[in-house]
């Protein structure tokens, strides 16, 4: 067949140097966010502003430097962080962040892999791979930002959605069970578990930054505002009026039990650091048992 | 074994440890796979091999997961592959598509059973082949190889890195069940004579580097992983700085070069196996398994006197249309048996665009035709 096609309009060079050097550098942790990718596209209130500042931090408290430290993200308005840090990012599938990052953590050892992922993005579609990678203590540093629904849809109801909350999934209220996302970490083996909110932001720093230099899948889980999907059909209010719910709300509890921290409606939530183990990782044994068989030694 | 890891010889192995074999040839030095018949053999060649060579192996919890990893295997620098079967296949498809939207370089292997669904998990089939062309969604190029024996199934691995390393993206082997079981002689070469691509890298320095601007060949240089390069890699539709686009004229310019990158250079990536072409009258098409027993059926014919030939098809995708084409203005017939309902056959009649009648000779799986079914299609047209 003849094929007639559409004119091609190239990339505008002009038009992105522009971005770059007008918005660019203004700020002081621009070195850490890509030449022209602010503003964001994430809503008024979104905790995930908190959260990709706390991480910017726990980089610059722990001193990583940016070319040896790589992100990870599955799909959804977590998934949207990877392409904003100027560093090496991956913007994957749905729920596949974890294998992904597990290809590239194997390969590349010299390098930090952090993956970033909402609630919906981690424990349903890759509510698998969550559990293995972490029973096989690959050597990830999981943040998963909770925020009760699916936001980049437009707030529908996820795993993590309480019993009785209101998701335009659930109209009349949601009758399905929730995880309770420290206690399944825990259960399939991670060897460092914590629980936070975008209120407690210092916290949420020493904690990442603290993942950083432990050897093995860690995971963080971030309780998040999400006005417009979660927030207003729930009646909690706007984004400022969820950070008050989690100030007043929320009960720092260090080493509390996993089993014991589910979150309900309305209901308080326990924060801390829960636990934390040493565990040999996947390559660590790999390398040992298996590898080390086969390296010849240096004459 | 030499220093390479590359095990120079002569063997008596099947096709799925041929394969095996072909990969580390290859430099492939991560695999990641989950179980599944008749493609499981490639993976335990792959967990014995891989650590000789200080690769690493590693069996995922499902198809899914695996092809996920070769991808961030691959992005860290690290040639990588994954084989399966039908089932599998079908679950790697949104990944595959991750792949080929972000220009990642790795090698998938479906060794083909019968199909639908679980089918026939130990017989043989041909039935993926126009899922290993459509399977993910959007449009997007593929290049798929077909190995008719286990020296092939070694060749065309190299061949499917290498490929895979020029064009950057996901290229498949279509393997058969036949040939991924069948055990025969293979010749592993030296590895100095071993060709060995790798992924051209960028040569200027990260300031105002564009990761998916390409150049005239419409393939753009690869910074992998902590190379300082700072590259945003989306399944997104990006521009050439690798950002987030949702214009369609965005969209136009990355689909368009992604598809032809592939379309401009179909003439250095497609090969066929030309036998007994010379006069012929009728021309059977064949691939895989199938062709060995097409070309049973050509020689004995041929030794009637009938002027019959066989195109074998080493390249599935992209499908050898100028060749079809050109064969089409000569002769009577194509006589294309598959052991599907029709997938090639599709293709061929296409191509000969009315000029040649084409003879479709299906079987539905878990056997193989005769020389004598593709005798007697091929004497209806040459009494």
């Amino acid at each position: 067949m003849k094929i007639r096609y559409q004119p091609i309009v190239p990339f505008d060079q002009e038009g992105f140097n522009r971005l770059k050097d007008e918005q660019h550098g203004l700020h002081p942790d621009d070195q850490y966010l890509k030449p022209g990718r602010i503003p964001h596209i994430w809503c008024p209130g979104c905790g995930l502003g908190v959260v990709l500042n706390t991480y910017i931090n726990a980089l610059k408290m722990t001193g990583i430097p940016i070319d040896r430290s790589v992100v990870v993200s599955g799909i959804g308005c977590t998934g949207r962080v990877a392409g904003y840090l100027n560093m090496d990012t991956y913007h994957t599938t749905h729920g596949r962040a974890i294998p992904f990052a597990t290809g590239l953590s194997l390969t590349r050892p010299d390098l930090s892999v952090t993956v970033f992922s909402g609630d919906g993005d981690l424990f349903a579609i890759g509510g698998n791979h969550f559990i293995h990678a972490a029973r096989r203590n690959v050597n990830l540093k999981v943040i998963c930002v909770n925020n009760f629904n699916y936001g980049m849809t437009g707030g529908q109801v996820a795993p993590t959605t309480p019993v009785s909350a209101r998701t335009t999934t659930t109209p009349y209220g949601n009758s399905e069970a929730s995880f309770n996302l420290p206690y399944l970490a825990h259960a399939s083996g991670a060897v460092y578990v914590a629980r936070w909110t975008t209120f407690h932001a210092r916290q949420l720093v020493n904690a990442i930054a603290e993942t950083f230099s432990i050897d093995g899948f860690t995971f963080i889980e971030v309780i998040a505002p999400c006005p417009v999907g979660y927030g207003r059909p729930n009646k909690i209010g706007s984004g400022l009026d969820e950070m008050i719910y989690y100030k007043e709300n929320s009960i720092v509890q260090n080493g509390a039990d996993p089993r014991n921290v589910d979150i309900a409606l309305k209901g308080k939530i326990v924060v801390g650091k829960f636990s934390e183990e040493k565990r040999p990782t996947f390559l660590g044994e790999y390398e040992e048992k298996i590898l080390k068989k086969f390296r010849r030694t240096e004459t | 074994m030499s220093d390479s890891g590359i095990l120079t010889g002569e063997y008596f192995i099947n096709g799925d440890e041929a394969c095996a074999e072909g990969a580390i040839a290859a430099g492939c030095r991560f695999f990641a796979g989950y179980p599944i018949t008749p493609a499981t053999e490639i993976a335990e060649r792959m967990a014995r091999r891989l650590p000789q060579v200080q690769g690493i192996c590693i069996q995922m919890e499902d198809e899914i997961a695996s092809m996920a990893a070769i991808l961030g295997a691959s992005w860290g620098g690290t040639k990588s592959m994954t084989a399966t079967s039908g089932p599998g296949f079908s679950l790697m498809m949104e990944n595959i598509g991750l792949g080929m939207m972000t220009e990642t370089p790795c090698v998938i292997v479906n060794i083909m059973r019968g199909g639908p669904s679980t089918g026939l998990p130990t017989l043989v089939g041909q039935a993926d082949v126009m899922q290993a062309r459509w399977g993910s969604h959007g449009d997007y190029e593929v290049i798929a190889l077909s190995p008719s024996s286990p020296q092939e199934m070694f060749n065309l691995t190299i061949e499917a890195f290498n490929l895979s390393e020029i064009y950057r993206l996901p290229v498949l082997i279509l393997g058969d069940e036949l040939v991924g079981h069948m055990s025969e002689k293979v010749i592993i070469p030296p590895s100095d004579q071993i060709h060995q691509v790798s992924r051209v890298r960028p040569s200027q320095s990260p300031d105002g580097y564009l990761p998916f601007m390409a150049g005239d060949n419409l393939v753009p240089p690869m910074a992998c992983a902590g190379e300082g390069y700072h590259v945003h890699v989306t399944g997104l539709t990006h521009d050439e700085q690798g950002y987030p686009q949702t214009t369609a004229q965005v969209h136009e310019r990355l689909v368009r070069r992604l598809a032809d990158k592939i379309r401009h250079n179909t003439s250095k990536i497609i090969q066929v196996e030309e036998f007994e072409t010379a006069n012929s009258e009728v021309m059977v098409v064949a691939y895989g398994c199938t062709s060995r027993t097409a070309r049973e059926a050509v020689q004995i014919l041929r030794s009637e006197g009938k002027k019959v030939g066989l195109l074998r098809l080493i390249t599935l995708w992209p499908f050898p249309e100028e060749r079809i084409r050109q064969v089409a203005q000569g002769i009577k017939a194509f006589i294309v048996p598959e052991i599907n309902y029709g997938q090639i056959a599709y293709e061929v009649e296409r191509c000969s665009q009315g000029r040649a009648e084409t003879v479709l000779l299906p079987l539905m799986g878990g056997a193989i035709h005769t020389p004598e079914n593709i005798m007697e299609a091929v004497k209806e047209y040459l009494p």
